[in-house]
């Protein structure tokens, strides 16, 4: 126990170390200002937005649930991005730069090693995202005097999003060498995106087969399973034309909901945290 | 007891590349062996088998009794990589705190202070690594490896960053452990280095041991040198035996002796007649 929790604080300590925890942070403090910006000007301007009479649409809640919608997709790229850049190099950059080697040797086995490593890039990246998630939060909930249907699910489910990241690119760090497996993971991510814009696109057009490629698309990458998932639990007792509008509207879908795919991910974190197990006690350094 | 270091027909091949061909060591315990070679002999894959970061193809290492990788294996060695790094916001002493949490060691303030200053560091606990020259955190290197008292030290290159005095101090260091009944396997391209300290020398080419023994049976004759009122002649094929019968015939002849050497080969002529004149 004492040597995991001396390489889940050496990887916690390298995290905080690193340039890019800092520019996230920066980034994260002007996002969060523009978006209190983006906050007071929507929520002012309210007042003037009329929809037509025979409509009935609730525009505090749309406006509400359209920023938070924009705020996820933020917090789970900015999230995404930590992690990557936290793992992309655990292991063959590692080993390349003979940081792994010394570790290795110690009896403290492979598996405990990259577990810690996993459980601390895993620590700061979920406190990460649930700060950034509860801040958009709050500063929508006092603007605009609007709050999600399901305060806690959807910040659980974007910090899942991201430790499924995490797993994936700690097994590209296996195989791949640092930068390619940056190249690989964001690419990946990139893919579960234009899933759920193919989503929306498919329920636009009614298109079976758009909708059915991007739904497989969602359950092969999870995390954009998990955001979509997200998405639909804060307008989950949200129904009428304002509900539909939403399933409409910029969050690039949300489809795939349910326990299924909680559970789907949850066995998906698993297999991928085996496989790397296995790849990592194999590889040679 | 076991001995330190078992190594039994072991190979390794990268893809078409054969590294090491069925290569048979032992290290006793309490001896210092050197392992030599030119680059791409196979020096450093056998060191990683031992300690673990590379699978053999075929054979097998044991460290202490324990086939090499497993958790008893390497809770019985210390291992200085030929390239390591250490983390540069970590001090000397986060370092070792860090080594002795991963080894399970109980030495505590006790243990670190004494292994910085057995590599004359102690003077700089507080330091970080990123502020230390490449010899500082070679020796720190070395007091990684002593960290929880293995019972065998595998070096790779220890010295390849060290100016004159640090190379003295770790070669006076593994004097020092060899005292302790340590065992150490150093592998380095040293051979100065290797003669004055190691008990036995291996010498590996091409993935093969082509010449084991201690630096005294590598030796071969290469005569006696007289020196004389004529001048220093040498006689090819005369051994220490010869030395007095020369020595007499020189004085009988009416020459005057000023002094007589018996000729070795060094462990240079040893290594480059082994791997046949070949260089890195």
């Amino acid at each position: 126990m004492s040597s995991f929790a001396a390489i889940v604080e050496y990887g916690f300590r390298e995290a905080v170390r690193r340039k890019v925890f800092a520019v996230v942070v920066l980034l994260t403090a002007v996002f969060l200002v523009l978006f209190w910006l983006a906050n007071h000007f929507v929520f002012d301007q309210l007042g003037n937005i009329t929809p037509p009479r025979d409509i009935n649409v609730d525009t505090r809640t749309f406006a509400g649930a359209f920023l938070t919608g924009l705020a996820m997709f933020a917090t789970l790229f900015l999230g995404v991005v930590l992690a990557v850049f936290l793992t992309i190099g655990v292991v063959s950059g590692d080993a390349e730069r003979g940081l792994l080697q010394p570790l290795v040797v110690r009896p403290v086995g492979r598996s405990t090693l990259l577990l810690s490593r996993f459980a601390g890039a895993a620590g700061v990246c979920v406190a990460y995202v649930l700060t950034v998630y509860v801040a958009a939060m709050v500063i929508t909930g006092l603007t605009g005097h609007w709050w999600p249907d399901r305060i806690m699910w959807p910040g659980l489910e974007l910090a899942g999003g991201v430790v499924i990241v995490i797993a994936l690119s700690l097994l590209g760090s296996i195989v791949l060498s640092s930068t390619a497996n940056g190249i690989a993971v964001f690419m990946l991510f990139g893919g579960g995106l234009v899933a759920g814009l193919l989503a929306s696109i498919g329920h636009a057009l009614n298109s079976h087969a758009i909708k059915h490629a991007s739904t497989i698309a969602a359950w092969a990458l999870p995390f954009e399973g998990l955001y979509q998932d997200a998405l639909r639990m804060i307008t989950a007792s949200t129904s009428g034309l304002t509900g539909f509008l939403l399933q409409l509207g910029p969050f690039g879908g949300a489809y795939v909901h349910g326990w299924t795919i909680r559970i789907w991910a949850l066995a998906y974190l698993v297999a991928v945290g085996a496989v790397a197990l296995f790849a990592f006690r194999r590889k040679n350094l | 007891m076991p001995v330190a270091l078992a190594v039994h027909g072991l190979a390794k091949r990268y893809g078409s590349v054969e590294a090491l061909k069925g290569v048979d060591l032992v290290v006793d315990e309490g001896e210092l062996v050197g392992l030599l070679g030119p680059n791409g002999a196979g020096k450093s894959t056998l060191v990683k088998i031992a300690v673990g970061l590379v699978r053999p193809s075929s054979g097998g290492a044991e460290v202490a009794g324990a086939r090499a990788g497993s958790r008893a294996a390497r809770a019985s060695l210390g291992y200085l990589a030929e390239l390591f790094r250490f983390p540069g916001w970590y001090t000397a002493d986060e370092v070792l705190v860090l080594h002795q949490r991963l080894s399970g060691s109980r030495g505590g303030a006790a243990e670190r202070r004494r292994l910085l200053e057995l590599v004359a560091l102690e003077d700089a606990a507080g330091r970080r690594v990123e502020g230390m020259s490449k010899g500082m955190q070679q020796r720190l290197g070395v007091a990684q490896a002593l960290v929880g008292e293995p019972r065998i030290l595998l070096l790779d290159e220890p010295t390849s960053a060290l100016d004159p005095v640090g190379r003295r101090t770790v070669r006076l260091l593994l004097e020092e452990l060899r005292g302790r009944g340590v065992s150490v396997l150093l592998n380095s391209h040293l051979l100065s280095e290797i003669e004055l300290v190691c008990d036995r020398v291996a010498i590996l080419l091409g993935g093969e041991l082509v010449a084991a023994g201690t630096p005294a049976e590598l030796s071969r004759p290469r005569g006696i040198e007289l020196e004389t009122d004529e001048g220093v002649r040498r006689i090819a094929g005369a051994v220490r035996a010869d030395a007095p019968r020369i020595v007499a015939e020189a004085v009988a002849a009416g020459r005057q002796v000023y002094g007589v050497r018996v000729l070795t080969s060094t462990l240079e002529d040893t290594y480059l007649e082994a791997v046949g004149g070949e260089t890195d």
